[in-house]
C-alpha cells in the first residue's frame, strides 16, 4: 500500500488527472456557495428583520405578520433538504430555465437556506436591549432608522458569526446538491470517491472542504471579535 | 413649559389591569427641575414615559412647549421627540458606537449635515467632560461616563426639555453627585427645563426646585422643594424627608434630657438668608435668656441653605415669651419639643 501510494504522487499523469476534475469541482462549490449565501441573506434579513420588529412590544407590533411569517419559516425548515431539492424542480426550471447543473442548484439551497438565515439574524436582532431601542424612539427615530442605525449595526459581530455558520451548512448541502447535477466538492467526493473507490480523490476533497470550513470559521470568529466593542 | 392635565394610564394584560396613573395635574415652569419621587412601582416612569409618548395615555392631556403630544402620531410625533431629551438609568448607548457617534446620533436621525454634526458634537463633549473620550466606546467607560455620554446624547437636538428616568440609580454616591451637580449646571447654563424622576430623596434635595410625591398611581404632594422640606403633609413625603435629613434628636441626647424634665426646648428650622443670621446672639442679647446649644445640622435644598437647630432656653416666663415673639417675627418655623414648667 506504502509503495503504492508513493509511485502515485510520483506519476505525473495523476497530478494531471486531478488537475482536470479538482480544481473545477472547487469553482463550482465557491460558485454555489457565495451565490447562495448572498442570496439566502437577501432574502433571509428582510424576514428576520420583520420577525423582529412585528414582535410584541417592538417597533411595529403585528402578531399576525409575525405568526404568519413565523410559521412558513417553520414549515420551510421541517422539509428535509432532499426532498426540497426534488420538490423544488419545477419551480427552479422556471426561475432558472433549467432543472440541472450548478445554477439550478443554487434555487433548493437559497430556498433551504433563506428561512434558517431569517432565524439567524432573528436571534441577533433580539440581543439588543429594548432600553436601547426606547432611547431610540425618545429621539423620534422611525422604524426604518431603528432598523438601519440600530438593529443591524449594533448587531453586526453575531450576524457575521451567522453568515460562517451558514456559509458552511451550504458547503455540507452543496454536496446533496450533485444529485441534480450541480457539481461541486462533495459531488466529486461521491462520484469518485463512493462510486468508483478512488479513495485517494475522497481523501484530496475531504481536505480541501476541511481547510475551507476552517477558513471561513477563522475568518467569522477574527471579523466578529474585530467588530464587537462590548 | 409642561401642563399635565387628568393624566390616566391603565395597563390592560391577560392578568387583569392595572392603574398605573391616576388623574395627575402637574405644571412644570420653564427652567425648573422638577423632582417626581415615589417608591418603587408608584408610576414614576409611567408618568415620564407619558411625557414622550413612549407610553400612550389612557385619558388626559399633556402640553409640552405649546404642543399637545397626546394629539400627535407619525412623522408629527417623531418631530415633537426631537425636542424632548431623555436619560436613563442604564443609559441605553449603542456600543457599536463610539461616544462621539452616540452624541451624532439623534442628530443624524434629525437629518442634521455631516458637518453640522461635527461641530454640534464638539461643543458637546467639553460640556459634559469628555473630550479625551470621543473615540472610546461605551464598554470601555465608567458608569459616570456613560452617563455623561447619555446626557450629551440627550441634549444634542437642544430640545426644550431634558427627562430623566432615575438617571443616577445605577451610580456609586460619588458619581451620582457629580452627575447631579452636571445636570444643574446645565439648568443654569441654558436655562433648560428639567424632570427628573428618582425614589431618593437625595436627588430631589440637591438640584430640585419642584418636587411631586407619587404614591400608588396618584400626586399625593407636590410644591416648591422648600415648602415640601419644611412643611410635608404626607407621612410618605416626611419619611422621603428624614432619610436625608435626619430629624430625630440623638439617642445620648434625648437619655440626658430626660435628667432635666423642666428645661423648655425648641427646634428652629432655618431657610435661606435666615440662616446666617445671628439667631441665638440677638435671642440672648435682645430677649434675655440663657440659650444651650443642642443639636444643629445645615444642609442645602439645592443652592439654599436650609437647616435646624436644637436649643434648651432658660429664663423667666416673660423673656421666654419676648424670645418667642422674637422668632416668630424673624418667620422661622419654631417647634416646641417640649414645654419646660
Ligand atoms: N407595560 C406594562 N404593562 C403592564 N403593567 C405595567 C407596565 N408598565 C408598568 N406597569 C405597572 O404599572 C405600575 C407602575 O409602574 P412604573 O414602572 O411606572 O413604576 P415606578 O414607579 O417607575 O417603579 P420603579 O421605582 O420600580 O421603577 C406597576 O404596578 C407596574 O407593574
Ligand atoms: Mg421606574
Amino acid at each position: 500500500m506504502g509503495s503504492e501510494f508513493l509511485s502515485l504522487v510520483q506519476d505525473p499523469a495523476y497530478w494531471d488527472s486531478l488537475a482536470k476534475i479538482v480544481p473545477k469541482a472547487l469553482n463550482e462549490t465557491i460558485y454555489m456557495v457565495v451565490v447562495s449565501t448572498f442570496l439566502a441573506y437577501v432574502l433571509g434579513i428582510p424576514m428576520g428583520v420583520f420577525l423582529v420588529i412585528t414582535s410584541a412590544n417592538h417597533v411595529l407590533p403585528n402578531p399576525w405578520v409575525e405568526r404568519t411569517l413565523g410559521t412558513i419559516i417553520n414549515i420551510f425548515r421541517s422539509i428535509p433538504f432532499i426532498i426540497l431539492l426534488v420538490a423544488l424542480i419545477p419551480f427552479t426550471t422556471m426561475v432558472v430555465g433549467t432543472r440541472i447543473g450548478t445554477t439550478a442548484a443554487i434555487v433548493p439551497l437559497v430556498i433551504s437556506a433563506a428561512p434558517f438565515v431569517a432565524r439567524l439574524i432573528e436571534s441577533s436582532l433580539k440581543e439588543v436591549s429594548h432600553g436601547v431601542i426606547e432611547a431610540a424612539l425618545s429621539m423620534g427615530a422611525s422604524p426604518w432608522q431603528i432598523i438601519s442605525k440600530v438593529l443591524l449595526p449594533e448587531t453586526k459581530s453575531p450576524i457575521i458569526l451567522g453568515i460562517a455558520i451558514t456559509t458552511i451548512n451550504i458547503i455540507a448541502y452543496t454536496a446533496m446538491a450533485g444529485a441534480v447535477g450541480g457539481g461541486g466538492l462533495g459531488d466529486l467526493a461521491i462520484q469518485y470517491g463512493y462510486n468508483r473507490f478512488r479513495t485517494d480523490i475522497m481523501i484530496i476533497t475531504v481536505l480541501i472542504l476541511v481547510v475551507i470550513v476552517q477558513g471561513i470559521q477563522w475568518v467569522g470568529t477574527t471579523l466578529a471579535r474585530k467588530l464587537s466593542h462590548r | 413649559m409642561i401642563h399635565i392635565t387628568n393624566l390616566s394610564k391603565v395597563f390592560k394584560s391577560r392578568q387583569g389591569t392595572i392603574t398605573a396613573l391616576k388623574d395627575i395635574n402637574l405644571h412644570v415652569s420653564k427652567g425648573a427641575v422638577y423632582g417626581i419621587i415615589g417608591l418603587s412601582g408608584a408610576g414614576k416612569s409611567t408618568l415620564i414615559r407619558c411625557l414622550n409618548m413612549l407610553e400612550r395615555p389612557t385619558e388626559g392631556e399633556i402640553i409640552l412647549d405649546g404642543q399637545n403630544m397626546t394629539t400627535l402620531s407619525g412623522k408629527d410625533l417623531r418631530r415633537a421627540r426631537q425636542n424632548i431629551g431623555m436619560i436613563f438609568q442604564h443609559f441605553n448607548l449603542l456600543e457599536s458606537r463610539t461616544v462621539s457617534g452616540n452624541i451624532a446620533f439623534p442628530l443624524e436621525i434629525a437629518e442634521w449635515s455631516k458637518e453640522e454634526i461635527d461641530e454640534r458634537v464638539k461643543e458637546l463633549l467639553p460640556l459634559v467632560g469628555l473630550e479625551d473620550k470621543a473615540s472610546a466606546y461605551p464598554a470601555q467607560l465608567s458608569g459616570g461616563q456613560k452617563q455623561r455620554v447619555g446626557i450629551a446624547r440627550a441634549l444634542a437636538t437642544k430640545p426644550a426639555v431634558l427627562l430623566c428616568d432615575e438617571a443616577t440609580s445605577a451610580l456609586d454616591p460619588q458619581t451620582t453627585v457629580s452627575i447631579l451637580g452636571l445636570l444643574k449646571e446645565i439648568n443654569e447654563k441654558l436655562d433648560l427645563t428639567i424632570v427628573i424622576i428618582t425614589h431618593e430623596m437625595k436627588v430631589i434635595k440637591e438640584i430640585c426646585t419642584d418636587v411631586a410625591v407619587i404614591d400608588q398611581s396618584q400626586i399625593i404632594e407636590q410644591g416648591s422643594v422648600e415648602s415640601v422640606f419644611i412643611h410635608p403633609q404626607s407621612s410618605i413625603a416626611k419619611e422621603f424627608i428624614s432619610s436625608v435629613l435626619p430629624n430625630d434628636l440623638p439617642a445620648q441626647l434625648l437619655r440626658e434630657l430626660a435628667l432635666h424634665p423642666h428645661a423648655e426646648i425648641v427646634k428652629i428650622h432655618f431657610l435661606g438668608s435666615t440662616a446666617s443670621e445671628p439667631v441665638i446672639t440677638d435671642l440672648i442679647k435682645q430677649c434675655g435668656v440663657t440659650v444651650n446649644i443642642l443639636y444643629g445640622s445645615i444642609d442645602y435644598l439645592r443652592s439654599t441653605m436650609f437647616g435646624t437647630l436644637t436649643l434648651e432656653l432658660q429664663g423667666s416666663p416673660d423673656s421666654l415669651a419676648d424670645a418667642y415673639e422674637y422668632l416668630h417675627k424673624r418667620n422661622l418655623k419654631v417647634e416646641v419639643i417640649r414645654n419646660g414648667i
